[in-house]
């Protein structure tokens, strides 16, 4: 591990158990994702930038909130490479830092409606914040 | 000969499950408790019909809703852990009849099988008697009726057959995906839905999105991107004739429900049609 902030691409392999090496570049994650409209990078741009280490601007993307953790990237991967394993450990390398949550409680009270469940607000909070 | 030995045991063990597992560990997860009663109430009303036991693991706590999927979260896997050892501290099979709980306890109890970095750090944290090591079998509700039960069973159980009611099945994502660690059924085409509908007298409706994702978990984050996911699903499934959408995930229900804008379709837990189907919806 690293002594300095700056996470690295290794740090991101480390945290999702991902080898980006495995990946072709064939796009079918990218091609099965229901989020493809809203992401500024699609699945197998992940794969391909942490590879090249261009790790601050998955940081810095949008993208890594627009992840509907379906797994369809996953599921469909002919190398399985598991592309959702590493959006997430972008997301969790930005949250992990200090005063960088992404949703916190404070947040809550405006998105409630009287139908919400539980488990959206429950599951918003572990994928947003820690 | 070992091969043949691997499947003659193969299906004593099948076998065994279903003769002495008819009482099962039940967890029923937070919104069951709470916006997903009817979930519950119609599950926990047919499956004392069908004569499965469900016995409430006491003093659950929440799965925490999605799995988390970072290799070195542990903290976040713990809870689950805690139920699956109570069902071990049993011996029964775990029953969830929430998708996203199904899909957290089965990846967690996967974690504890075969990720030796998970299971050691989870069991130092634990400190259980015993440590667990993924002994406990984690079955949907609905792999309970199609595996443990049996459509057949059930079938011959129905005594209100919805006769002519065309229904989509929604599966979602959580239920199917990954397949590998959920085998829950083909993940690109799924049958046990659609042979609970034929069971219970209906006739299923195929359309293209049932297995994509409704988007639910960003329900929160971004709404106008899961009312797309939402239009998307529900006109797929009006387009192809369907009556009504029937789901097993709160989460979906919320969604397909709250978010439809363009088309709208109504939205009924599975278990509610069961319940309906064996004569017990209105019992209590």
């Amino acid at each position: 591990m690293s002594l300095t902030n700056t996470v690295t691409a290794e740090d991101l392999i480390r945290i999702s158990g991902v080898d980006p090496s495995k990946c072709m570049q064939c796009g079918k994650c990218s091609g099965a994702c229901p989020s493809y409209d809203e992401m500024e990078y699609h699945p197998h741009q992940f794969v391909a930038m942490v590879r090249k280490g261009q790790i601050e601007k998955l940081m810095a993307s949008d993208a890594i909130y627009q992840c509907l953790s379906c797994f369809a990237c996953l599921e469909r991967c002919p190398r399985n490479v598991e592309p959702a394993k590493l959006i997430e450990a972008v997301r969790v390398a930005v949250i992990r830092q200090q005063g960088m949550n992404h949703m916190t409680a404070n947040d809550i009270p405006e998105k409630l409606d009287e139908k919400l469940p539980q488990q959206a607000i429950v599951s918003a909070m572990r994928k947003y914040s820690k | 000969m070992w091969l043949f030995d691997e499947i003659v045991k193969f299906h004593i063990t099948e076998l065994e499950g279903q003769v002495n597992h008819m009482k099962y560990s039940y967890y029923p997860g937070c919104t069951l408790k709470t916006k997903a009663k009817e979930l519950d109430r119609y599950g926990r009303l047919s499956a004392a019909k069908l004569g499965a036991e469900l016995e409430e693991i006491e003093n659950w706590q929440c799965c925490g809703a999605v799995y988390p999927q970072a290799e070195d979260e542990i903290a976040t896997k713990l809870s689950a852990v805690r139920t699956l050892d109570a069902a071990k501290q049993k011996d029964q099979e775990l029953v969830t009849l929430c998708s996203a709980c199904h899909h957290v306890l089965k990846r967690v109890n996967d974690d504890m099988k075969n990720n030796e970095y998970v299971r050691t750090r989870a069991n130092n944290y634990l400190k259980l008697d015993v440590p667990y090591e993924g002994e406990t079998s984690v079955i949907h509700y609905l792999e309970m009726l199609r595996d443990r039960i049996g459509f057949d069973t059930l079938k011959a159980a129905v005594v209100n057959p919805l006769k002519g009611v065309k229904i989509a099945a929604y599966y979602g994502c959580l239920l199917l995906r990954p397949s590998g660690v959920m085998a829950f059924d083909d993940p690109e085409n799924p049958t046990i839905i659609e042979d609970f509908i034929k069971a219970i007298g209906a006739t299923p409706i195929k359309y293209s999105q049932r297995n994509e994702c409704c988007g639910g978990y960003i329900a929160m984050e971004d709404k106008g991107a899961a009312q797309k996911r939402v239009d998307v699903i529900l006109s797929s499934a009006k387009n192809a004739g369907a009556d009504l959408i029937i789901t097993a995930c709160p989460l979906c229900m919320y969604n397909l429900d709250a978010n439809a804008t363009e088309s709208v379709l109504p939205v009924k837990y599975f278990t509610e049609l069961l319940a309906d189907a064996l004569g017990v919806k209105e019992e209590d």
